[in-house]
This record gives structure tokens, C-alpha cells and sequence, in this order.
């Protein structure tokens, strides 16, 4: 029985897994940007086929309108129009791709072999009030420690940006 | 076409994180091995989900791993470009190649 919530699921999948694919292999650097955009739009979309809502705002915000613009601004900034990237040596694309497979091949033989066992709980529902409260709850089961240790890792992210980036005064003047 | 489930999930995690491990291996350009990284990131953050839906939905760890996964991710991203335009400031390269003088 084929239904239209398995036929979205099918379609964000492979929207995924062929952008991701493009993204890694295009040899235009712009373009693997773009697939990389799409690439996670499709993953944003598994988060709502999921209903997990919330993760997919934040994917939607952080990823696609933060890092892929970033990403395309410092291509602007570092890379000549319409250059190609140069083309890598067959033997280590070989390489590569053997030892990608075996790893794939592994990891998808352990967890076939491997029984998950699901708990009978009830489920609860994710919305942004549960998320909020778990968020802030400095009880044993919140998470406001590593709330405010990611914000101290942001602002120290922040300050470190800012000094890298400062252009070194000249020593002779 | 079977019932989309755990298994699925797992398969398009782990074929992600393989895709992405492909393009850091090949790749010789630093943005697009950040690139790379990002879809390993995300497969991991997928994988979280996954596991948070089907096999403890009464908990939210997965979600909140995710979320500060992301958070960490866009950190490392912003820090990771800092570094790289003002190797191509000193060097006119972001081609890991060229970018070998800690190397010795």
C-alpha cells in the first residue's frame, strides 16, 4: 500500500542523497554550493515528514540561511568566476570510492544484523513549549547547562572570528 | 515500496555520511571540504532524530543533541571560513596543497 506520506519520504530521500552526491563530485564550486543548499533543504524536509518541527525551522535557519550563505560569500571572495576546480588524480579517486563503499557496506551490514527494540512509552509531543521547558529546566532532566556552555562556545567562536580577521597593522610605519 | 522507517532513516544517515567522507577524501579545496563536513554533520544530526523518534519518543535527548549539534556546527563553520580567507589573504590559495608550513 503506497501512501503519500511514503512517496514524500521516497522523494525528500533522494532529493538528499542526489544533491549531496552532486555536491561532492561537481567540479564547479558554485554549483556544489547550491547542490549543498538543496542537499540540506531535503533534510529539512525529513525533519517535518518526521514532524519534528522545531529541528526543521532551526535547520532551515541556521544551515541553509546561515552557513550556505556564508559558505557562497567566501567563495565570492576567494575563488575567480567560472574556474573550475582542478581535477583530482583517478588513483585517489579509486581509493576513495573503495574505501567509502566498504565503510558503507559495513555500517549498513551491522545495523541490519543489529535488532532495535522499541519502548512502549508514550510519545511526547515536540512541540516548542515541551522544547522550552526541557531547555530551561536546571533540574536533573533540563538541559541548562549545556545551553549555557554552547553559549559561552558561541561567544568565544565570536571573538575569535573577529581576531582572526583582523588585518595585522604593517610593522614598518 | 516498503513502510518508511527506522531502517530507512539509518540507510539515508549512513549513505550521507559516506557522501560526505567521499568529498573530504577527494576534495583538495577548503571550502569545499567544509562542504563535506556539513553533510557529515547533518547525517549525524539525522541519525539523532531517528533514533529520538522511533526508539525513545517519550524522551527528548536526540532533539536536544541536534540542537546543540547545529548550534556548534554554525561556530565551527563561521571560525572555519575566518580561517580560510585569511590563508587565501597570505597565500592567494585555499588549495590544502599549498597550505603546508605547520607541516615540518
Amino acid at each position: 500500500m503506497i501512501t503519500g506520506s511514503t512517496i514524500i519520504f521516497y522523494l525528500l530521500a533522494s532529493l538528499t542523497l542526489t544533491c549531496g552526491f552532486l555536491s561532492v563530485t561537481t567540479r564547479q564550486i558554485f554549483r556544489a554550493a547550491i547542490y549543498l543548499l538543496f542537499s540540506l533543504i531535503g533534510i529539512a524536509g525529513l525533519y517535518f515528514w518526521l514532524q519534528y518541527e522545531f529541528i526543521a525551522a532551526v535547520q532551515v535557519v541556521v544551515y541553509v540561511g546561515g552557513i550556505v550563505v556564508l559558505i557562497i560569500f567566501s567563495i565570492f571572495l576567494t575563488q575567480q568566476a567560472g574556474e573550475k576546480l582542478a581535477k583530482q588524480k583517478p588513483g585517489r579517486k579509486i581509493f576513495s570510492a573503495l574505501a567509502v563503499f566498504c565503510g558503507f557496506a559495513l555500517t549498513m551490514i551491522q545495523v541490519y544484523q543489529h535488532t532495535f527494540y522499541e519502548t512502549s512509552e508514550t510519545p511526547l509531543p515536540t512541540t516548542v513549549f515541551n522544547i522550552g521547558k526541557k531547555m530551561m529546566n536546571v533540574n536533573e532532566e533540563g538541559y541548562a547547562l549545556p545551553f549555557e556552555v554552547i553559549s559561552m562556545l558561541l561567544l568565544a567562536a565570536m571573538i575569535g572570528c573577529i581576531v582572526i580577521a583582523l588585518r595585522s597593522k604593517p610593522e614598518t610605519k | 515500496m516498503m513502510e518508511p522507517g527506522l531502517y530507512h532513516l539509518l540507510f539515508i544517515s549512513a549513505a550521507l555520511f559516506f557522501i560526505g567522507v567521499y568529498g573530504f577524501l577527494t576534495r583538495r579545496n577548503l571550502i569545499t571540504m567544509l562542504m563535506s563536513i556539513e553533510l557529515i554533520l547533518n547525517s549525524v544530526n539525522l541519525n539523532f532524530i531517528a533514533f529520538n523518534k522511533y526508539l525513545w519518543p517519550g524522551k527528548m535527548d536526540g532533539l536536544f543533541f541536534t540542537l546543540f549539534i547545529i548550534a556548534i556546527a554554525a561556530a565551527e563553520a563561521a571560525v572555519a571560513i575566518a580561517i580560510i580567507i585569511n590563508l587565501y589573504r597570505s597565500h592567494q590559495s585555499i588549495d590544502v596543497e599549498n597550505a603546508e608550513e605547520l607541516k615540518y
